[in-house]
């Protein structure tokens, strides 16, 4: 028997990436807040590559970090590495990318929940949630005390009846020798929560001394220190690097000839993996011709000697994994401290979510993270932050909060998970975001910074710095806008020693911006402008150099919102629509969208399905009405 | 939010004396002013509204497209209960086509199926009970549309379109692959290949817009020959269908003094029968056709019309003409069947396939209803009816394809600027979405799934 311990605001089952980040948004908003984790010494791991950011993830940390996050300021602070990936491809795919300490990364995080009032941590094994009359009331966990809650989250990673395999070797277990929640799915299933199984994996590690660095290629950082979050002012940072290495004939021959003996294939793994992650076994299937795999290996912080053999996840028996790495150069007499393992556990289908992320059919449930079957870290915080938010709307009586596509990957990633749920690990890209000039990395804060505000996540410093910066980039647009050169000998001769052809009437400088090879630094040095910051000036330059195409897509935007913004309200019957296709109807129902727009992203529902539907609603309304 | 101005033809297509172009949305009066002068000078809108009044539509470049009527109806009074301006025109086919493509370059959409219906419900002016219509018709139309393209020409436009689609989304895969997977060692595609494509692409939609099959013969006429030996029975199948109730005919010289073109409408659909001069002067002038003439007609023609002797076996030269109609879209009309021999049909049946070999009795107009419901069905797919909805949907194919190459030429623009590739693919992937319009195919997860399948990716 159960006895109540405490009542809360806000439980979050789970201190991962996003259980971290929801538990720190809902106490910054107030509320009274406990967190779950199974392990206190384990808050925030990361237990399968040790970076943050790349591409489209990297995007996610700014927005994060642009809400009032946690995520951007404590990479910047655990860094060990930061390059700018895509800087040849245009503004839009520019994305971040840090490598970690993985144990700092840890530490930093569990000092600032610590610290957060409002917020308790706690290690707690949850087996129950107690839900009463389609309302969470709270947990129970398996010592038998009861936290009673308003709103209960969601963030349990890949600890639901997780069950680790390589070779013939399986046990339940969560990632590095946690516990596995075994208890909590039935509780979930109880409550009528559909459950999926996906499948993850992780690669071996190896002894940083065991390696010969002569026969690998270094990966450095880049020289000019950038930092995810806006309010990080971190200058200098000693950068590690990574080494590039690649298998061959022989490590193929060893995977190949043992096939059978990997989790993979031999029946042992249930659930569904990630394309984009594949085991090296699978890319060996699926890409037989493929001469060569490379493999990046990536230390794992600055106070250990593990290396993280990025590309080689595997779930073959140990002594194999041991064996194929033997055959690459550089890794000869490598020691694997851990054997790469595929894990296996249980997580939501989030169709059934709102996007809100609340269940659509328990009042008060929100999940968020790979719990949502997603995959990565910087998925799991984006979605734990909206979560922390929309549990405290929710308590608070406000409207829930939901970014659109056009204004955050965060919309992108949680539209895509309610609408069109995932049959596989989801991870985010950038080429899921059709809006993907306006959602850049650099203009994360102009599009959400405000928000944040609003919500009562942004302080004032951040606030303050944030509109020193927007007032910059008006003060300089303005000018540029007004100040004309006319085509004289002076003038072109400027032009000329900037390396751009000559005036032959008069132009803007706004306009002079636009030319490829001409920056705000030179037109500064040359017209004696007033001196910027670089990231106004990166600004300035992407007002103009891409005006054309910013215009397309928010023309694009303007469309799309006529069918956003008609919304559909929450009873309506779709199977009583007959003119819908079936298929149709079915997915409505599953899904039931919030809006037209919504309603036209879900596969199977056709344009014509759309217009029935906005003439069913119409007939609803004026049925209504009478 | 105030709705996009859209057009469509709304009368039905054919021999109607006259057809109606209708403008409905907020910029429809700006857009019917644009086109249309009245004949007393003053703009449309100086008129009192549901005034009809006499003009002209001029092209942008001041020539003269066709004299015509039109009428401004202010919202709500209007059958969309939007500001509406109708245009009714001469009802031949290059005047409405015409008429409709200014109407877009001035700056309307194309309507959707069934969109005027929708709006005009939605705005209020449809009580609730033909719900359950406007419904219908939303859903008919729409699949009416899809079916079009996918089966006009047993499919050959959505087959062309959908070749085309993918050399595009090749391009977009390699760049979505290299952009979103920058440290995975993919060979990168260069701005030469992508231009290369692109322009590939680019000619192909051309090709298709300047062939653009139905809306071509509704414009033109589909280019028609009937060749067989002579004494086969061509000139009286000829002269069974001019029979035909519903075909008109017209006569048009051609270019060269010795070639006359016939242009009749054969129930809804336009033909163009070559070299059918003299018909009425001497019977039996088609009937002179040989082997050599018939030969020379084919290469020219978009539709063969083969005729052959069911009560006699097949000769030499039967034999000859066939092996030249086989290479073209052609039909095979074994005549004289009243003759009740018609050992060659099962033969000819096997060799050309069931559908496009036919029995028909050109003195007793046997079989010819089976001949026409073949040739409409061939031309605009099963659904087939000129029925506006249809014939909109071809004008707003057309109107599609057009969009979708001037965002290539843009890409194509942005290429040769060696512009970064986040901009190249907003627009390769506008113009993809577009091509998808009309063949009903979505690219969302098209293109994430071909990057996996096709790149070894990931950690």
């Amino acid at each position: 028997m159960g006895y109540i311990t405490d009542s809360f605001d806000v439980v979050v089952v789970g201190a991962g990436h996003a259980g971290v980040e929801a538990a720190l948004a809902a106490a910054r908003l107030g509320g009274k807040t406990l967190l779950a984790t199974l392990s206190l010494d384990n808050v925030a791991l990361m237990p399968c590559n040790p970076s943050i950011g790349g591409s489209a993830k990297g995007q996610l940390v700014r927005e994060i970090d642009a809400l009032g996050g946690q995520m951007g300021i404590n990479a910047d602070k655990a860094c060990i590495q930061m390059r700018l990936l895509n800087t040849g491809k245009g503004y839009a795919v520019h994305s971040l990318r840090a490598q970690e300490d993985k144990p700092f990364y840890t530490t930093l995080m569990k000092q600032v929940i610590e610290n957060q009032p409002n917020l308790e941590l706690k290690q707690l094994m949850v087996d129950k949630l107690l839900v009463e009359n389609g309302q969470v009331v709270g947990i129970e966990a398996e010592t038998g005390e009861i936290f009673e809650a308003k709103c209960v989250i969601l963030a349990t990673g890949t600890y639901l009846r997780g069950r680790i395999v390589y070779g013939q070797v399986n046990y339940e277990c969560g990632p590095n020798g946690l516990r596995s929640a075994t208890k909590l799915s039935s509780s979930l299933l109880e409550h009528g929560v559909e459950l999926m199984r996906f499948k993850t994996g992780t690669p071996a590690r190896v002894d940083a001394r065991s390696l010969d660095y002569n026969k690998m290629e270094p990966q450095y950082g880049d020289e000019e220190v950038r930092n995810f979050s806006f309010i990080s002012d971190i200058t200098t940072r000693t950068q590690v690097p990574c080494w590039l290495s690649y298998t061959n004939a022989d490590t193929h021959k060893i995977i190949r000839d043992n096939l059978h003996l990997s989790g993979m294939f031999n029946g042992m793994i249930e659930g569904v993996g990630p394309r984009y992650c594949p085991s090296i076994e699978a890319k060996l299937v699926r890409f037989a011709d493929k001469e060569r795999h490379q493999l990046f290996i990536e230390p794992e912080g600055t106070h250990t000697n593990e290396m993280y053999v990025q590309g080689m996840s595997s779930s073959l028996p140990a002594h194999i994994q041991l064996q194929f790495m033997r055959t690459i150069p550089g890794l000869e007499n490598c020691k694997m401290m851990r054997a790469g393992y595929a894990i296996d556990y249980d997580c939501l289908n989030p169709l059934q979510l709102k996007p809100n992320l609340e269940h659509k059919a328990i009042s008060g449930l929100f999940s968020a993270g790979q719990s949502n079957g997603t995959s990565g870290y910087e998925e799991a915080a984006a979605q734990g932050l909206m979560a922390g938010i929309n549990a405290m709307n929710k308590i608070n009586g406000r409207e829930p909060f939901v970014l659109r596509r056009d204004e955050a990957y965060i919309g992108v990633l949680i539209d895509d998970l309610v609408t069109k749920g995932t049959n596989e690990p989801y991870r985010m890209m950038t080429s899921r975001a059709e809006y993907r000039l306006l959602l850049r990395q650099d203009n994360a804060d102009l599009r959400l910074t405000e928000k944040g505000r609003a919500l009562g996540l942004v302080d004032d410093y951040r606030y303050e710095r944030f509109t020193e910066k927007r007032s910059a980039l008006e003060r300089t647009l303005q000018k540029l806008n007004k100040l004309s050169l006319s085509p004289n000998e002076e003038t072109n001769a400027k032009l000329a020693a900037m390396g751009t052809a000559p005036l032959r009437s008069g132009t803007k400088l706004f306009e002079l911006l636009r030319r490829k090879e001409v920056t705000y630094a030179k037109l500064q040095e040359a017209f004696d402008l007033p001196e910027i910051s670089a990231p106004v000036a990166e600004q300035t330059e992407i007002f103009a150099k891409y005006e054309g195409y910013i215009t397309k897509q928010r023309q694009e935007v303007e469309r799309a919102l006529k069918l956003e913004n008609k919304k559909i309200p929450d009873d309506v019957d779709y199977h009583a629509i007959k003119e819908l296709s079936s298929e149709a109807a079915e997915k409505l129902e599953k899904v039931r969208p919030t809006s037209i727009g919504q309603a036209s992203r879900i596969s199977g529902v056709s344009p014509a399905d759309v217009n029935v539907l906005m003439i069913a609603l119409e007939v609803k309304r004026r049925k209504e009405q009478e | 939010m105030a709705e996009d101005t859209i057009s469509a033809v709304i009368t039905a297509l054919g021999e109607g004396a006259v057809g109606i172009i209708r403008i409905s949305g907020t910029e429809a009066l700006a857009i019917g002013e644009k086109l249309f002068k009245a004949a007393a000078g003053k703009k449309l809108g100086a008129y009192a509204p549901n005034t009809l009044v006499y003009g002209h539509v001029y092209d942008f470049d001041a020539s003269l497209v066709d004299e015509v009527l039109a009428v401004y109806m202010a919202g709500p009074r209007s059958y969309t209960a939007e500001d509406v301006v109708e245009i009714q025109c001469h009802g031949g086919l290059q005047s409405l086509q015409k008429i409709l493509t200014l109407t877009y370059q001035a700056g309307a959409r194309p309507a959707e199926p069934g969109e005027f219906t929708k709006r005009a419900f939605l705005n209020g002016r449809i009580d609730l009970t033909q719900a359950e219509a406007v419904m219908d018709i939303i859903r008919s139309r729409s699949e009416a549309s899809l079916k079009l393209a996918v089966r006009q020409q047993k499919g050959q436009l959505a087959n062309a379109l959908r070749g085309l689609r993918k050399e595009l989304l090749d391009v977009i895969i390699n760049l979505e692959a290299v952009i979103d997977y920058p440290e995975e060692d993919i060979e990168e595609i260069t701005f030469g290949e992508v231009k290369k494509s692109i322009n590939f692409v680019c000619e192909g939609m051309e090709k298709l817009l300047a062939h653009a099959h139905t809306g071509k013969i509704l414009r033109e006429g589909l280019r028609t020959a009937i060749v067989g030996r002579p004494n086969v029975g061509k000139s009286s199948l000829l002269n069974a269908l001019l029979k035909e109730e519903r075909a008109i005919v017209s006569e048009y010289a051609g270019t060269t003094r010795d070639v006359i073109e016939e242009q009749l409408l054969l129930d809804g659909v336009p033909l163009v029968l070559a070299d059918t001069a003299g018909i009425r002067q001497t019977d039996d002038f088609v009937e002179q056709i040989g082997v050599e003439k018939s030969k020379e007609l084919l290469q020219k023609a978009e539709l063969v019309i083969c005729v052959v002797d069911g009560s006699e076996p097949l000769t030499a030269e039967d034999e000859e003409i066939l092996q030249a109609a086989e290479s073209k879209p052609c039909v095979i009309i074994v005549n004289k069947s009243d003759k009740d021999v018609d050992a060659n049909l099962v033969q000819l049946q096997k060799r050309f396939g069931q559908e496009r070999v036919m029995a028909l009795s050109a003195k007793t107009t046997a079989g010819l209803d089976a001949f026409t419901a073949w040739l409409k069905n061939y031309v605009y797919g099963s659904e087939g009816a000129l029925s506006d909805g249809v014939y909109v949907q071809n004008a707003r194919h057309e109107q599609l394809l057009r969009e979708a190459l001037a965002s290539l030429e843009d890409a194509v623009a942005a290429a040769e600027a060696m512009l970064p590739y986040d901009c190249i693919v907003i627009d390769v992937r506008n113009a993809i979405d577009l091509l998808g319009e009309i063949t009903g195919d979505a690219v969302q997860d098209e293109i994430i799934n071909e990057i996996f399948s096709r790149f070894c990716i990931g950690k």
